[in-house]
């Protein structure tokens, strides 16, 4: 047991209540939560668990809307609760930094990035600005950023989301903090890109034996970085353990249900053999380009009846622009899309209505892609009634019937508005309106991504029970390569615009490997707390820069 | 020292004490700086000064009533999902809605609530106030209070006929180039750039002095001064909503840009437009004002505060406060009608998210 004396942060039976419908309701709710010197806790929980509204309590801070309602924050020997607002905002960015889940949307685009670094220290008068800049420089050495010296002087739309990450971690370090809050530091990046983040954070807290809150819904990650692992629910703590020990034999059923997660697997289909075997949509040769940029080279890949292609890569690889291709967003400079064995008029505006309902598509963002001021019976409707001419009763029927398929209940969902839904039942919606088109063939992108795990097992079960129903066809770009173990047929790899290697997923899956899919699949976190280490290890530690630029 | 300033400061130094001793942090200094500013006042202007200040607290407490009242009575009235909506009203933005309401049940009911007819001369020009004139007489001996009860008629009915064709002019246009892009978008911004170039008021008077001014010319002319405004506020949130996934979503569908335009853009797009039309109501009522002052406007003997004021303007030399009644009805409402925006910009900016 670590002494007493040890002890940073110490929260007890924390409640806050957020404000919605003219009334304070309750979303934490009694919360301890002990923290040491050095050690680094991970909370996760899916959304809504409270885990951001705690690590942020953890600064004294609530947001707007939200209120601490009891309980006590205690931040080495400081009572935050009752700590007047100006003491709280010295304490904040000097004694507790917060790194939050995107860079991009934090820093500020009108400043360098080295000028948002020195802010704090300059402002708290502990460094002066010269001093200042150069601890970031070896801050950014620490990092390894690559051009430590001259990377600050970028403005943030110049670097890298990896690279805009881990500088947003040497901000936070910036006054050595004793406590640093990551709140999903990671979620929005690649697979490959993630590695460089998590070593790079892992490194810099070992090094200054900080203390930190990591937030995540990714098990695998907080795997690598905690100490401790706390799994919220609803506000609640469902239980608290040291990682090797939660990972081992978590006790309660929740816990149990997360690791199992990704276990769901379907068995994979083979192709139709024999000549008569027409692919449903055909991509040949195809080239594509923005402007004078090219995006896609020489893309080819078939897809049949009834099976589901991965199309997997990094962002900025092509996988998207691939669709948009296929559904006449981007007309392709070279090749063509073919439709049962038909080649199909580049745009779509030239395609025939039929064509168009054939493939559909689901999007990665429900919360874009339902329009907010039209009711769910309209949106699931209005594909059914433009195509299939459906009126009145019928078309009220049709759309119970969609909605008994996508497993939301018709008479609580029919009128409601997409605002009212939660994210796994808004991308339910998002499926049945592509549904009800009756189409062969559908386009998911990064449908899960943006989802909890246990959400994201639904949407996909849900997938692939409608795909044994109604034969259909699925183009599923992803970046997961756990979803593409679980639902895919077969692989299609790309990189910088170009196929790298396809081919059915158990394939795909053994070695030998092409280098690229090679790293990507060594890059998918692992449930094992020393994958990090040993992985850096096998790689090099040097070679973290570079493992993003192979 | 009578009565009434013991009384004053009796009444102040007591109301912030309870105000101190209740811990009304803001009240207490309220009330307190008040009373400082009394002290200053009182000994600078006397008794009169003192006086003054009561009764414009006085008026102001009124004012807050009325609204307070006037909200309250809203809410009880309408429908559960616009009484929910009302709740979140401050007291100025009911406030405006209490004056607009005062104004349509003038405008509407003017031949019933005015005494005399607008055009009927009654007595000598510029005849003071008695029991049968409330405000006097006007330059023709015309009874000013029934010329500015009919006057909310003719201006603000005016006012609102242009700026609704202002938004249908505008907001069908920067819709449309909004949905369709390209040359279209560039002929309409251009043409807008070109109207938005001319000085608006210059602009009026060379169109009305080729045209005439009847007022079909007037609202078109008003209309299209003020639709380039609306045409870029349209064009730019109907820029944001065009690039959401569900117009996409919609465009694959093979809709055509009538639907995408009234189903999806336009739901998304109507709360700032509301609240610019507040704006821009405003606007458009001073400018056919100022055209009314200048004589290009509504022509005599139709009632129209802008011309009202004009009219009698004269009298001001005699120091007398008759021409500035129009005018301060012409202020009033703009004031309104910008409290009630200013709660609905407020509103469509915090419920964007929800």
């Amino acid at each position: 047991m670590v002494p007493k004396k040890d002890v940073l942060l110490e929260i007890k039976e924390l409640r806050i209540e957020g404000y919605s419908d003219e009334q304070w309701i309750e979303i934490v709710h009694g919360v301890d939560l002990t923290l040491h010197k050095g050690e680094v806790l991970g909370l996760i929980g899916e959304s809504g668990a409270g885990k951001s509204t705690i690590g942020l309590a953890a600064m004294g801070f609530a947001r707007d809307g939200c209120r601490i309602s009891g309980g006590s924050i205690d931040f080495d020997g400081m009572e935050l609760t009752t700590t007047p607002e100006s003491d709280l905002r010295a304490l904040r960015g000097s004694r507790i930094a917060y790194v939050a889940q995107s860079a991009a949307a934090s820093f500020n685009p009108a400043h360098r990035i080295i000028d948002q670094h020195t802010e704090a220290p300059i402002q708290y008068r502990i460094q002066k600005r010269v001093e200042a800049q150069e601890d970031a420089m070896e801050l950014y050495h620490r990092l390894r950023l690559p051009n430590p010296d001259e990377i600050g002087f970028r403005y943030p739309h110049q670097v890298s989301g990896g690279q805009l990450q881990r500088a947003m971690t040497a901000m936070a370090m910036a006054c050595r903090p004793d406590l640093i809050i990551f709140d999903e530091p990671t979620t929005a990046l690649d697979v490959t890109t993630q590695i460089e983040v998590l070593a790079a954070i892992r490194d810099i807290v070992d090094q200054f034996n900080t203390a930190a809150i990591y937030i995540t819904h990714d098990l695998a990650v907080v795997a690598q970085m905690a100490d401790t692992i706390k799994v919220l629910l609803k506000g609640n703590e469902v239980e608290e353990a040291p990682t090797e020990q939660m990972l081992d034999s978590p006790t309660e059923d929740y816990t149990k249900s997360l690791w199992a997660v990704r276990s769901f697997k379907r068995p994979q289909k083979q192709r139709p053999t024999g000549s008569d075997a027409v692919p449903i949509v055909s991509v040949k040769g195809v080239d594509a380009a923005y402007g004078k940029v090219k995006v896609l080279d020489d893309v080819s890949f078939d897809i049949f009846a009834g099976m589901t292609v991965a199309v997997v890569g990094e962002s900025g690889s092509g996988k998207s622009t691939t669709a948009r291709c296929i559904t006449g967003l981007l007309p392709p400079t070279k090749g063509e899309i073919q439709f049962h064995g038909q080649a199909l008029p580049p745009r779509y505006q030239d395609r025939s209505k039929d064509q168009l309902r054939q493939a559909q598509m689901i999007y990665q963002m429900a919360d874009t892609a339902l329009n907010p001021k039209i009711r769910i019976s309209e949106i699931i409707g209005r594909p059914a009634q433009f195509y299939g001419g459906l009126h009145g009763a019928e078309l009220k029927n049709r759309v119970d019937e969609l909605l008994d398929l996508i497993e939301l209940d018709p008479a609580k969902f029919y009128s409601r508005y997409p605002p009212e839904l939660s994210g796994g039942q808004k991308q339910r919606v998002g499926i049945a309106r592509a549904l009800a088109a009756e189409p062969s063939f559908i386009i998911c992108d990064e449908v899960t991504s943006a989802l909890d795990q246990l959400v994201a097992e639904g949407i996909l079960k849900l997938l692939d029970k409608l795909q044994q129903d109604l034969n259909l066809a699925y183009m599923f770009i992803t970046h997961d390569l756990a979803t593409v173990r679980s639902i895919a047929d077969e692989v299609v790899v790309m990189q910088k615009g170009k196929v790298v290697e396809q081919g059915p997923k158990d394939e795909m899956f053994k070695p030998p490997h092409h280098p690229y899919t090679d790293l990507l699949l060594s890059s998918v976190p692992e449930m094992d707390p020393n994958w990090l280490t040993t992985l850096l290890e096998e790689r090099g530690t040097d070679s973290i820069g570079e493992a993003a630029s192979v | 020292m009578n009565s009434f300033v013991i009384g004053y400061y009796a009444l102040l130094i007591g109301a912030s004490c309870l105000a101190a001793y209740f811990k009304q942090r803001q009240i207490f200094l309220l009330i307190f700086s008040l009373t400082l500013v009394s002290f200053v006042t009182g000994i600078v202007g006397g008794v009169p000064a003192l006086r003054f200040i009561t009764i414009a607290a006085g008026l102001l407490a009124l004012a807050a009533g009325v609204s307070y009242a006037f909200r309250e009575f809203l809410i009880i009235i309408t429908p559960e999902g616009v009484a929910k909506e009302l709740r979140t009203a401050p007291l100025t933005a009911a406030f405006g809605m209490f004056v607009i309401f005062t104004y349509a049940i003038a405008g509407i009911f003017a031949p019933v609530i005015a005494p005399f007819g607008e055009a009927e001369v009654i007595s000598s020009a510029f005849a003071p106030a008695d029991e049968n004139m409330l405000l006097g007489a006007d330059q023709l001996g015309r009874d000013m209070f029934s010329r500015i009860i009919y006057g909310a008629r003719n201006s603000v009915g005016l006012a609102l006929t242009a700026t609704g064709l202002a938004f249908i002019l505008g907001a069908f246009a920067g819709l449309m180039a909004a949905t369709k892009g390209g040359w279209f978008d560039q002929l309409m911004g251009r043409v807008a750039d070109v109207i938005m170039s001319v000085p608006s008021l210059i602009f009026a008077l060379l169109m009305l002095s080729i045209f005439g001014t009847s007022l079909v010319v007037i609202v078109i002319i008003v209309a299209l001064i003020y639709s380039p405004r609306v045409f870029r506020l349209t064009r730019a949130v109907a820029g944001n909503v065009v690039v959401m996934d569900y117009i996409e979503a919609a465009k694959l569908r093979g809709e055509g840009n009538w639907y995408l335009i009234r189903k999806e853009i336009l739901p998304n797009s109507t709360a700032p437009l509301v609240a610019e039309f507040g704006l821009e109501f405003c606007f458009v009522f001073l400018l056919i004002a100022g055209l009314s002052f200048l004589g290009l406007g509504i022509q005599p003997p139709t009632a129209d505060w802008g011309s009202m004021v004009r009219e009698n303007a004269t009298l001001i030399s005699f120091g007398e406060l008759t021409p500035l009644i129009p005018a301060a009805a012409i202020a009033l409402l703009t004031v309104a009608v910008n409290f009630v925006v200013d709660w609905m910009l407020f509103r469509s900016s915090g419920l964007k998210e929800v």
